[in-house]
């Protein structure tokens, strides 16, 4: 089995990209396995139980790069190497390749540019809290992308913004939408008057992405992380963020996205709110609306009826409804279930969590890698059986994978796993656009359907729910057509996805 | 008695201008869009040594460890 | 009350900033240079026995000892080398610098340079020119014919015209040369024109045959590196006024002697940090390769501590083309630097970087925790002595020295 390995010194590439293009070496006809990653302790580890660690890379440092490939023959082994330098180096060319030096440091960047005013910090979560505290202690606000932060530095870094009158949004913000600019994970969307503060990425990007599918805009979307109304935290940020669209001329409407608060915090926020002038949806994930619309407040039943309230609250109308019910009825009627069971993939948790929520009084039992109360806890998450929902996105399945936004090939494994497996009736995915995101996501799941149709043809019930603008890097349109063309049935909000999967499921 | 200032230090008047520490494609995506961007080509401190980070962190606090 | 480092580096850069090196004058080795002696060599680097000697290194040696009047011929040479009779010491703890093998005795004339701020001078040989020369370790007749020439005509002619002429102003000559493409370590061609331009009209104006003053002339106007043996001195001068600032992390000397890097920092006095010296990365001249170079060697390492050299790459894009870069890769590597460096030099600017002062005061903690090496560019010596350069291009020293010294410092201040 040949074996080939090289060490580069002193070269670092962030783990997304050496994830990314140790999945494009793995394609390589020939190759049984293929490792691109930084000499850490852990990637030692994983060379060694692969048989992979030759004496060559025994003495790698963390700022060193290894690749090891076992390959059938050392042809194939020599090119894979090959084609990994020439992976790196667009990679590389095209962070530098501006012309423009990337400084080493936030204080070389501020040299650059001094009137940055925002801080976007991914690095390793070890390392993340020392990042953010640089860029507060310059007077600059701080979106947090990494998570791995712990809850104790979370609360001294909100302490430390709120009283130098800044923003902290994190640890695991990956989305936020600033004077109309998408960060991180985020869509394209209409400026307008509603504000949002989330304590969840996809949670937002669905309202925000709704809110202007339906006509209105957003003023600001300003993401907290998702421990903020923690006992612990107290909801600092949201606090914060809710204070600052109060006072905003341009924000006449606030929408609250977060799962239930603790108790406490969530008595403090209410407090606060109270003297808020400003009318104020809040959907906390399968919190009782009614406590929340007594003390006067809209309460939103689901991610789609958050992004209706405030728009109806914004124009005084009610928006036209994106899908109808018939219409939706319409769609399920013109199909059967041929097998009992739905198997859906989610890339979004928020969505996968509404998606539970939703069926579980109608399908009765659902299992899931991250259940919500009355779901099963899937004893082997790798293993789906009856009705299964997965969130793709949780830790268990992205250790040493890229986030299923970004990187596809775990959904398509399990797209073709799924079909193949005879239960399998339905199979449904949320297809995110925005900065990001894949810029063919939709294509990369029509290409596992085909294949999995060869592999088993039969008749299996496909909807995806996408989210994201006509004005979204992926075009809308596009993606949607290829679903569409394949087979699937595209939904604008995944509430509509979930209306069809009841539909179906009912008649089927 | 605290006195009145502009919430977040006036953020939503200002300019978005980023400093991205971190993922490249992020710093890419802003600089499409034409919003000023930096990318700061960030390493582990002291490419991750152990013990060079504990000296650096010594010498940084001010205080004898031992 | 635990060390103010901050303080201190601010400290030690008030003295590299206001320093003033001058050329003041040329004498003999002897009479000038602290604790020369008849049988003592100096060197380039950091300590260093023979046995560890690399080839330039050994070939110099022979050389100086035959240009000494110490051995008759090369048997004679290398038997006393050995001998133990001999002593070897490195320049920089002589207050001075030599380039590539640096190897300098005590009947050598020296540059004197004096910083007119604080008083503190430093010496260098004068540049025998390219090619076949002591400092790649050549040690051939004619060798050491060169050597005696400038020891008999050309320092006395220049001597001479330097009293007539009166001081030098280093400084600025060294800033104008870095406007016109220069950065006065691999390429001091503009400060050698300049420099020819201030001392022409004084040679003339001295007592000696004219021929005499004509080969003076045709001398420095052939070796475009002439102005190098200034350059490092003067460098050293400005360096040299923080030493040794009490708790300051700011690295004051680099240098190599072939087989070792070293280094050493304001705050922790006369001690150096050692490392393997590297192999420089760079275009060859034709019939050479990698596998004839010589590792790291030479003070001249000094410019770039000095925030001039490798530093000051974006003043000299034609440098790049030695290494197969294009001129944005000088920008980046100047700009690399400003990432380890404390301060900007308030002296030398670099046009390409909109007049941005070149980057001053390597800080050793910086380095480590950044893990950004200095970026040094400069000449490669074959390995065997005396065939002389063969290629240039862009070495670092290795990690080593910065953490040892790290070590160091943390150990004594906290």
């Amino acid at each position: 089995m040949p074996l080939l390995s090289q060490l580069k010194k002193d070269t670092y590439f962030d783990s997304v990209t050496l994830m990314l293009a140790t999945n494009e070496l793995k394609k390589i006809r020939g190759v049984h396995q293929a490792v691109i990653g930084m000499g850490t302790d852990y990637n030692l580890e994983s060379l060694k139980r692969l048989g992979l660690l030759s004496p060559e890379l025994a003495d790698a440092t963390p700022s060193d790069l290894i690749l090891a490939v076992d390959a059938a023959t050392e042809e194939a082994a020599v090119m894979t190497l090959r084609e990994a330098e020439r992976l790196l180096s667009v990679k590389k060319g095209a962070a530098s390749g501006t012309a423009d030096y990337a400084p080493a440091t936030q204080a070389g960047a501020a040299k650059a540019l001094p009137g940055a005013n925002i801080v976007l910090i991914s690095v390793p979560g070890d390392y993340a809290a020392s990042e953010a505290r640089r860029a507060l202690d310059s007077g600059r606000h701080v979106m947090l992308f990494s998570d791995n932060v712990s809850i104790d530095d979370e609360l001294e870094l909100k302490t430390r913004a709120v009283e130098k009158n800044l923003l902290m949004m994190g640890p695991d913000c990956g989305t936020a939408i600033l004077n109309g600019v998408p960060l991180a994970f985020a869509n394209a969307v209409r400026k307008g008057d509603i504000g949002v503060v989330a304590a969840s990425g996809t949670g937002l990007q669905e309202v925000t992405s709704l809110i202007h599918r339906m006509g209105c805009g957003v003023s600001q979307a300003i993401g907290v992380g998702g421990r903020d109304l923690s006992e612990k935290i107290g909801g600092i940020m949201t606090l914060q963020a809710v204070r600052a669209l109060e006072d905003d001329r341009q924000t006449k409407v606030i929408v609250l996205l977060s799962k239930p608060p603790a108790e406490k915090t969530f008595h403090a926020l209410l407090g606060v709110l109270k003297d808020v002038k400003k009318p104020v949806v809040i959907y906390f994930i399968g919190a009782d609306p009614v406590p929340i619309e007594r003390l006067g407040f809209a309460a939103a039943q689901n991610l789609e009826d958050a992004a209706r309230t405030a728009c109806r609250l914004s124009t005084g109308r009610q928006p036209s409804p994106l899908l109808s019910d018939e219409e939706i009825a319409e769609k399920a009627s013109k199909v059967r279930l041929t097998a009992p069971s739905l198997r859906a993939l989610y890339s979004g948790g928020t969505l996968c969590d509404e998606a539970q929520r939703i069926l579980l009084p109608r399908l009765k039992t659902i299992h899931s890698n991250t259940p919500v109360a009355g779901c099963e806890k899937l004893p082997n998450v790798y293993q789906s059986r009856g009705h299964t929902i997965l969130d793709l996105g949780d830790d268990e399945f992205t250790r040493g994978r890229a986030h299923p936004m970004i990187d596809p090939s775990f959904r398509q494994e399990k797209i073709l796993s799924e079909y193949a497996d005879p239960e399998t009736g339905m199979l449904v995915v949320d297809v995110v656009l925005g900065y990001g995101s894949h810029p063919d996501m939709a294509g990369a799941v029509v290409r596992s359907i085909e294949e999995a149709r060869e592999r088993s043809p039969r008749p299996v019930v496909l909807a995806a729910t996408l989210c994201g603008t006509e004005d979204d890097p992926q075009d809308y349109e596009k993606q949607r057509r290829t679903l569409e063309d394949a087979g699937v049935f595209v939904f604008p909000s995944n509430v509509s996805m979930v209306k069809f999967i009841v539909s179906v499921m009912s008649h089927g | 008695m605290a006195e009145r200032r502009p919430p977040i230090s006036g953020l939503f008047d200002q300019p978005i201008q980023v400093i991205n520490v971190g993922v490249p494609s992020f710093s890419d995506d802003l600089k499409r869009q034409g919003v000023p961007v930096r990318h700061v080509d960030w390493r582990p401190p002291a490419g991750g040594n152990k013990r060079i980070q504990a000296l650096l962190r010594r010498i940084k606090n001010g205080e004898k460890t031992s | 009350m635990p060390m103010d480092v901050e303080q201190a580096n601010k400290k030690a850069l008030q003295s590299i900033q206001s320093a003033q090196p001058v050329l003041v004058g040329i004498d003999t080795a002897k009479n000038v240079v602290p604790g020369m002696t008849d049988n003592l060599l100096l060197h380039a680097g950091p300590p260093i026995g023979w046995d560890t000697m690399s080839g330039p290194l050994r070939g110099a040696v022979l050389g100086a000892l035959l240009y000494q009047g110490l051995a008759r011929d090369e048997k004679q040479a290398r038997e006393l080398a050995v001998s133990g009779e001999i002593q070897y010491s490195p320049w920089h703890e002589h207050s001075g610098v030599g380039p590539m093998a640096g190897v300098s005795s005590a009947r050598m004339p020296v540059w004197i340079i004096e910083n007119k701020t604080k008083g503190n001078r430093t010496y260098c040989t004068l540049n025998e020119g390219l090619g076949k020369v002591l400092r790649y370790g050549a040690y051939s007749t004619e060798v050491i014919d060169r050597l005696k020439w400038m020891e008999e005509t050309l320092a006395p002619v220049l001597s001479e015209a330097l009293k007539l002429r009166g001081e030098i102003n280093l400084k600025a000559m060294i800033a104008q040369a870095l406007q016109m493409g220069d950065e006065v370590h691999n390429r001091n061609r503009a400060g050698t024109s300049l420099l020819f331009r201030e001392l022409a009209p004084c040679v003339i104006e001295t007592h000696f045959p004219d021929k005499d003053k004509r080969k003076v002339l045709e001398f420095i106007h052939s070796n475009d590196h002439f102005f190098l043996n200034l350059s490092m001195p003067a460098a050293k001068a400005i360096l040299q006024s923080a030493e040794w600032t009490e708790g300051s992390s700011l690295v004051t000397t680099m240098a190599r002697n072939g087989t070792e890097f070293g280094i050493r920092v304001a705050g922790l006095k006369d001690r150096w940090f050692t490392g393997p010296a590297q192999y420089i990365k760079g275009l060859f001249f034709p019939g050479y390769s990698e596998k004839d170079a010589n590792p790291d060697i030479g003070d001249s390492a000094i410019t770039e501590t000095c925030g001039l050299g490798g530093f000051s790459m974006a003043s000299a894009p034609a440098i790049v083309k030695f290494v197969g870069g294009t001129v944005q890769d000088a920008l980046n590597f100047t700009q690399k630097m400003y990432e380890i460096t404390e301060t900007e030099s308030d002296s030398f600017q670099i046009p390409s970087l909109d007049f941005r002062g070149s980057p001053t005061g390597i800080n050793i903690i910086k380095v480590c925790e950044l893990g950004i090496l200095p970026q040094i560019n400069t000449g490669i010596a074959h390995r065997e002595a005396g065939i002389g350069q063969i290629g240039a291009g862009l070495v670092n020293p290795p990690m080593k020295c910065f953490e040892d010294a790290l070590e160091a410092f943390a150990e004594k201040y906290f």
